[in-house]
């Protein structure tokens, strides 16, 4: 694929369009579902069903003032919802959506994703340490100790599936898959016996890496007042939830190309975009499901479930498959 | 070692209990009253400000005895009579005819001793409970002007 100034301009107007949509849609999906589940209706005022509520918030937070603290270290400060919302949209250039709907093939689609998605840690660190505010700095690093601790299974897992289909390309990785749900990652092969273990386990650090509920302990209301997020107002605020969302429609692409076969159909027909988007829509609705239901952990409980737990079984899954790989 | 995997298994199970409450109350229909546009109505034993009650004819059954403004703990209600004559029997008659009833609600603590104490039941509960204003003078309801309007 050549990459011209034009196919480049295209990939990331689309490429952001695809990301400011689903962060604004997703936002009401959210607090639809979050309503259901809670037994309110939910934004309904604004439009059929409220959908036009995410425009208007839109609306609400550009129009206000963009104010930095007294004291803060205005560069950081500035930078830091760029930097949250920049990999996010930059890792969608990787993600294929179908066999042909991809901005660029990379060869190494799954270490730019991984690449991109420890800078958001930065981000985070940077907004905190920048608003010089106690309480911001504190969720930080909570934020951090939290992304440096799930990225290690994640990246584990990811490794097990890598050496099962030998190659890093994420469009390889789904063709691989093609033809059929029992040729999905996700089921037990006699290779990696462990799959939907590890299917487990990475879609637990996606959402632990999205800085969600029961995870969120960046932006822990109860405790921290905000979390990083602090002394944000207007956009800036409203970038560092884009870039969350989009972040969570990056975690569900990938675990789709990863473990659900990225756009085959589970009965080999119509395989195409459609089932992509099917599957990414179905696992953030799970997202959003376990967002409201469970309470959020506390730190301890975060990093003894990675450290003791995730870890352990994500190594012991990835030298039982690298074993089976030699057998079989 | 045994502990680690039923900790494991005992805890995923209960994160899975906890998703299919949540699952399950996704389905069932909303209990929320959408208050401007939807109103709930006020139980029977709803106690709101005072209000008169009318006889037939339109006019307060009051007939000025005074016992809910002596009852009154906070002093928030003020009565006001005049007396007119009227032909009974053909003979002229006096009577004390209610022309005032002024409600003072920003001190009223809706104890409802004037309701307990009006013998001759001329006294209610309104079920009004939008009361809502940014003045305190629109808290000092004329009852006898808020009956005729009531009647018309």
């Amino acid at each position: 694929m050549s990459l011209t100034l034009l196919n480049v301009i295209v990939a990331v107007v689309i490429a952001i369009a695809f990301a400011a949509v689903n962060a604004a849609y997703l936002v009401w999906a959210e607090r639809r579902g979050a309503a259901r589940i809670q037994r309110r209706p939910g934004p309904n005022i604004n439009g059929p069903f409220g959908l036009l509520q995410p425009p208007l918030d839109g609306i609400k937070l550009m129009t206000k003032q963009l104010m930095i603290p007294g004291g803060a270290d205005k560069i950081l400060f500035m930078v830091a919802p760029v930097l949250a919302m920049a990999p996010a949209i930059m890792s969608f250039v990787t993600i294929p959506f179908s066999e042909g709907i991809a901005a660029h093939n990379m060869e190494l689609g799954v270490l730019v994703i991984f690449a991109f998605a420890s800078m958001g840690a930065m981000a985070i660190l940077f907004a905190g340490w920048g608003s010089r505010n106690k309480y911001s700095v504190m969720a930080s690093v909570r934020a951090v100790s939290q992304n440096v601790s799930y990225e290690i299974p994640m990246l584990i897992t990811a490794i097990t599936v890598v050496m099962t289909t030998g190659s890093m390309d994420l469009k390889e990785i789904s063709m691989a898959q093609s033809g059929g749900f029992w040729h999905w990652n996700i089921f037990p092969s006699l290779q990696s016996p462990l799959m939907p273990i590890s299917f487990i386990i990475f879609f637990i650090c996606s959402l632990a890496e999205t800085n969600r509920a029961p995870f969120d302990l960046g932006e822990a209301e109860s405790e921290l007042v905000a979390g990083f997020h602090t002394e944000y107002g207007s956009m800036g605020f409203g970038l560092f939830f884009m870039g969350e969302y989009a972040n969570i429609v990056i975690g569900a692409s990938l675990t789709t190309i990863l473990f659900l076969g990225g756009w085959d159909c589970p009965f080999g027909m119509f395989p195409g975009v459609w089932w992509f988007l099917l599957k990414i829509y179905l696992l953030i609705a799970t997202f959003i499901w376990i967002r409201w239901t469970f309470p959020r952990t506390t730190i301890y409980g975060l990093l003894n479930l990675s450290w003791k737990i995730l870890i352990p079984i994500s190594l012991f899954n990835l030298l039982l498959t690298a074993g089976l790989l030699k057998v079989f | 070692m045994g502990g680690y995997f039923s900790d494991i298994f005992y805890g995923s199970k209960s994160l899975l209990i906890g998703m299919g409450i949540t699952f399950r109350e996704f389905f069932k229909p909303t209990v929320t009253v959408q208050y401007p546009y939807q109103t709930l109505k006020m139980s029977a034993r709803f106690r709101g400000h005072i209000e008169l009650i009318a006889d037939k004819e339109g006019k307060p059954k009051c007939v000025v005895c005074g016992m809910c403004e002596r009852a009154c703990p906070s002093g928030c209600i003020t009565l006001g009579s005049i007396s007119i004559e009227i032909e009974v029997d053909g003979k002229i008659k006096k009577k004390k005819v209610l022309s005032k009833y002024d409600l003072d609600f920003t001190k009223c603590s809706l104890c409802g001793q004037c309701v307990e104490n009006c013998n001759f039941g001329a006294l209610e509960f309104s079920k009004e409970y939008n009361l809502a204003s940014t003045r305190k003078e629109d808290f000092h309801f004329n009852l006898l002007k808020r009956l005729e309007e009531r009647n018309t």
